[in-house]
């Protein structure tokens, strides 16, 4: 079983994040996984088990739809749905079933169906009762949101990152804006991204406010997409092709976690503590620190949201998280390239491929196959996605070295 | 026609109206470890206990996060400041109310108090009552600048 412990990505593939009007969810979530597949040098006839993510049409079985159009072979189909932690999620989920050895060869996929969405969470408010009769867990005689704080994702996450400011000093909407910048220079070389359009910081700043300091380019864009990945332990992977074992990417770490109890985490979702503790897990099971990290993909899902992470990851001292973007180590040319492939504010945010989406990105640069945009020599990467509720996935990733000299 | 106050009820069961110094907001204490909490609880998220006891909110506290809502569901008035007011260690939901909602006018560590008023009227006459902060101190300065700690 020792030698089963490494944990590989044998194959990945990523669709173009954006608006697909001709595909439906299958489509997508076939050209993903027929894409990891190939990748992989694999079939569906050699996977043992399929993890298949969704969040939005999560009560159908997307899986099983799956496999009706690239095989139906019978194997066990876990649908798996956890915010926007869903597509890591699902890898996890097959990596477990690898790992314990009940597969030899495990396939996950994300896929999500959301252009055009809107803004997520926050209901409509109808027209209160006529007799007032208090109702759910607060009794509310009416409708709360918007008159007791705000349940829209751009509110919640712009107070997330407030919350930092307060806490820490620093902040401003110019600082917050001028991430969203980064991310939308990054997306310039990357051409899945959903939009691949620099940005000026008074662009940012004077584009439409969503919620403030929050502006539309700062808000990750609701868009189709899927990922798929395939994985298997490293003795599968010693029994095959050399061109296999030097394109594997080794997965030095997968970890879930959920949000502990802290003081206000019922009030405002603290988002911090359960990524501080995937990353300090996620860094002792893979025995690599921050400063091994060649690059980042982190959950950009609101500018607001990325200063936090820098901290909850460890990328920075505690509390200088400010200090840290402003040194310039995030842009992709920096010490600590985050988010190259454009984040989720330009790539887009197709929920449950997002967390798959991540891992392929950091894959592409382990392997050397990211053309304009590779971050040159990069070795070691971590991928990071956080769904409210909430549920934090962390995967660290190393580069091959396997069948490397000829 | 007689002129009685109208019937009047909170627009959540944690929002007292007639405390003894006025309107305040309760939670339910954990008797083992002291979380607080605003819903009806089945047991503590921290401890897992399961008795609790009724305490009050101080009505006052300092904004520690807030955002300035512009683009919102149907029917929800826009703009509106959703915030998270520190009520001396405790956290409480609510939005900034009594002041311009722009970054002018709301600050983080900005010190407010609670505020209470009529969110609408049903057909019986009774008034549902809503609540909010409004600024309690020297008008708020500028925008998302933190406050050094």
């Amino acid at each position: 079983m020792s030698a089963s412990d490494d944990l590989w990505i044998l194959g990945i593939h990523m669709t173009k994040f954006g608006k697909h009007t001709d595909l439906d969810l299958v489509d997508l979530a076939a050209e993903a996984a027929l894409g990891a597949l190939a990748d992989g040098g694999v079939t569906i006839h050699d996977m043992g088990v399929l993890a298949a993510g969704n969040l939005m049409q999560a009560n159908a079985p997307n899986g099983q739809m799956l496999q009706k159009q690239i095989g139906q072979t019978g194997i066990p189909v876990y649908n798996v749905s956890n915010a926007c932690a869903t597509g890591a999620t699902a890898l996890r989920t097959a990596i477990m079933a690898v790992k314990c050895g009940e597969a030899k060869f495990g396939l996950a996929v994300g896929v999500e169906k959301l252009a055009g969405a809107g803004l997520l969470a926050g209901g409509s408010r109808k027209s209160d009762t006529n007799v007032y009769t208090p109702k759910g867990r607060y009794g509310a005689v009416a409708s709360v949101d918007g008159r007791i704080g705000t349940d829209i994702m751009p509110g919640v996450f712009a107070q997330i990152g407030m919350e930092y400011g307060h806490k820490y000093g620093g902040t401003s909407f110019e600082l917050f804006a001028k991430i969203s910048e980064k991310n939308h220079a990054h997306s310039v070389l990357n051409p899945l991204a959903a939009y691949q359009k620099r940005f000026t910081l008074d662009e940012i700043m004077n584009d439409m406010m969503i919620a403030y300091p929050n502006t539309r380019p700062m808000c990750s864009a609701n868009t189709d997409g899927a990922a798929a990945a395939v994985v298997c332990t490293g003795d599968t992977l010693r029994t095959l092709s050399l061109e296999q074992q030097r394109r594997a990417v080794k997965v030095s770490a997968s970890i879930l976690t959920s949000d502990p109890y802290d003081e206000g985490c019922q009030v405002l979702p603290n988002v911090n503590s359960l990524t501080r503790n995937a990353a300090t897990q996620a860094y002792e099971q893979a025995g690599v620190g921050p400063a091994d990290l060649d690059l980042v993909e982190l959950h950009d899902c609101f500018a607001t949201a990325e200063l936090v992470h820098y901290d909850n990851l460890m990328l920075c001292e505690q509390g200088g998280a400010v200090d840290f973007f402003h040194s310039g180590a995030t842009w992709r040319d920096g010490s600590m390239p985050v988010n190259v492939s454009g984040g989720l504010q330009s790539k887009g945010h197709p929920i449950a491929a997002t967390g798959i989406a991540n891992v392929w990105e950091v894959a592409h640069h382990l392997r050397g196959e990211a053309g304009p945009r590779q971050i040159e020599g990069a070795k070691v990467g971590l991928a990071h996605v956080i769904g409210l509720g909430s549920a934090c996935g962390v995967h660290i990733l190393e580069r091959s070295g396997l069948a490397t000299a000829a | 026609m007689t002129t009685a106050a109208p019937a009047r009820i909170p627009l959540v069961d944690y929002l007292v109206l007639d405390g003894p110094d006025g309107p305040h907001l309760a939670a339910h204490e954990c008797v083992t470890c002291a979380a607080r909490f605003f819903d009806r609880r089945n047991a503590c998220g921290n401890c897992g206990g399961n008795a609790f006891q009724q305490v009050a909110i101080a009505p006052h506290g300092v904004v520690k996060a807030f955002t300035i809502v512009a683009f919102a569901a149907p029917g929800i008035p826009v703009p509106f400041v959703a915030a998270v007011v520190d009520c001396d260690g405790t956290s409480v939901r609510a939005n900034v109310i009594n002041t311009e909602p722009d970054p002018d006018h709301v600050s983080l560590g900005m010190p407010v108090r609670l505020a209470t008023y009529v969110v609408g009227t049903d057909d019986d006459g009774t008034e549902a009552i809503g609540f909010g902060f409004e600024p309690a101190g020297s008008a708020a300065t500028n925008t998302a600048e933190g406050t050094p700690t």
